[in-house]
């Protein structure tokens, strides 16, 4: 193995003492994961993310972030683009706990209305909402203040 | 079932039984609205009465409903006079009003306006139009007029005009599929019923037929409901006279009608119906913009919670 080689190695396997592993995120997704969880712009953490990795489903990508645990509210959040993300805390180079995102009935301030006219787009204190529901495999967000629908492209949307 | 303190944001927020029940609370009160009885069970109550587009026969139907049941209408004047003008959110407007009112109704040019106002409301929000989102006290008016003029129970409606963008024209028909109605949509194709509505429809088995002229559907129908087909929808102004003229409602194309057909249309009309028809037996539109008053009358005796 040259030492390109090894180096390469390295940076894809290269374990984190502690901190939080997001696995199994949809293919190209991982940088609109980053975005919801507000990284980097809040933590000068060291986070490390793979694009289109090998899975047994095909393509993933995976984020690990050294030095902090994420906690499941702002982790279920990403659920929305990536639903089939794993959560794993990691303590001492171990998997501490390990979880599913959970797709929630309700979110608020993640994602914004696609209608320029909706109320939830002016200068009002208040918060983007939207109720989700899902139509098989696609997530269906629809605002709570206009009830224009978002689907397809809800990483487009991201606040 | 109490109303009280309920806000009516949306048609879709009401069940039948509720719609029945503000139906029937209306035609208790539709005397006192003729001037023919005399009421003052909202005596003491002010409602705060916020337009922030023009409207005026909403505007004028929701104060003459609250005066006939003896309360109080306050109105913010004008947008531009008001504090509006100088980039006050809505939400602060509302938290300032409830203070003085025991309902607010407003209208505003955003679609969720309403929505967004009962969030920060202590008293009842009436939503008398927020942009191309609901106008749910057009719709219940809407169902008074089929039920008093003609019958709600197995009917069959033909919607005419632009049935696209017309925010009428969705939430009465979600309020025409609680009560089995047949319904014919009549527009031109670009004009259509969006696509997910139709669907809505046939899934609560609500026979729906489209079609693009009136004389198709003339026949059968018991209730004609015409809209505004707006001009600036057609780039070409042949076109539009031409869609305006395959939409005309005139006394001879009633010939072919059932004796009791009732044409309706929310009002004001531009070329949708002959004014020769005015004259006819089938004119609705008119009784339909009055029927306003006394369901205006009950949706504020509920809400403020002067009537069960
Ligand atoms: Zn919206």
């Amino acid at each position: 193995m040259s030492s390109e080689d090894q180096q390469i190695r390295e940076i894809r396997v290269h374990p984190i003492e502690n901190g939080t592993v997001i696995d199994h995120i949809n293919a190209g997704q991982a940088l609109n994961v980053l975005k919801i969880l507000k990284i980097p712009s809040s933590s000068s953490r060291v986070v490390s993310v793979l694009i289109n990795a090998p899975s047994v489903h095909g393509r993933k990508d995976v984020v690990k972030i050294e030095g902090r645990e994420l906690n499941v509210e702002e982790v279920d959040k990403i659920a929305l683009i990536a639903p089939n993300a794993t959560i794993n805390i990691i303590r001492d180079f171990e998997v501490s706990e390990k979880d599913i995102v959970h797709i929630h009935s309700q979110i608020e301030g993640v994602v914004r209305c696609i209608n320029p006219n909706c109320i939830s787009n002016s200068n009002e204190p208040v918060t983007s909402k939207f109720a989700v529901s899902s139509n098989g495999r696609r997530t269906i967000l629809r605002c709570s203040y206009c009830e224009r629908i978002i689907s397809d492209d809800i990483g487009e949307h991201l606040l | 079932m109490s109303f009280k303190d309920l806000h009516i944001i949306s048609m879709k927020s009401f069940s039948r039984d509720m719609i029945d029940h503000v139906l029937n609370t209306a035609e208790m009160l539709e005397p006192i609205a003729r001037d023919k009885a005399k009421s003052d069970i909202l005596k003491g109550k002010v409602l705060g009465v916020m337009f922030f587009e023009p409207s005026t026969r909403t505007r004028m139907s929701f104060e003459t409903a609250m005066m006939r049941l003896g309360g109080d209408v306050l109105s913010l004047g004008s947008v531009d006079a008001s504090s509006i003008a100088k980039g006050e959110t809505l939400a602060d407007t509302i938290r300032v009003v409830d203070g003085y009112a025991n309902a607010i109704v407003l209208r505003h040019n955003k679609e969720g306006a309403a929505q967004l106002a009962s969030e920060f409301s202590s008293v009842p929000i009436l939503n008398a139009g927020d942009g191309a989102g609901h106008h749910p006290t057009q719709t219940f008016l809407d169902l008074y007029t089929i039920r008093r003029e003609s019958h709600l129970d197995g009917l069959k409606i033909a919607l005419a005009g632009d049935l696209k963008y017309g925010r009428t024209v969705h939430s009465l028909c979600y309020a025409l599929s609680l009560y089995g109605a047949e319904i014919t949509l009549i527009s031109p194709k670009e004009l259509r019923l969006p696509a997910e509505i139709i669907e809505d429809l046939k899934s609560r088995n609500i026979k729906v037929t489209e079609t693009e002229s009136i004389e198709d559907a003339i026949e059968d129908i018991d209730v004609l409901y015409a809209t505004r087909v707006q001009k600036e929808r057609f780039p070409d102004p042949a076109e539009y006279r031409k869609v305006a003229n395959s939409l005309l409602i005139t006394p001879e194309l009633l010939e072919k009608a059932k004796p009791e057909l009732k044409v309706m249309h929310p009002l004001p009309r531009t070329n949708e119906i002959d004014p020769r028809v005015d004259n006819t037996k089938h004119a609705c539109y008119f009784k339909q913009s009055f029927y306003g008053v006394p369901i205006r009358m009950a949706l504020l005796a509920l809400v403020m919670g002067a009537l069960e």
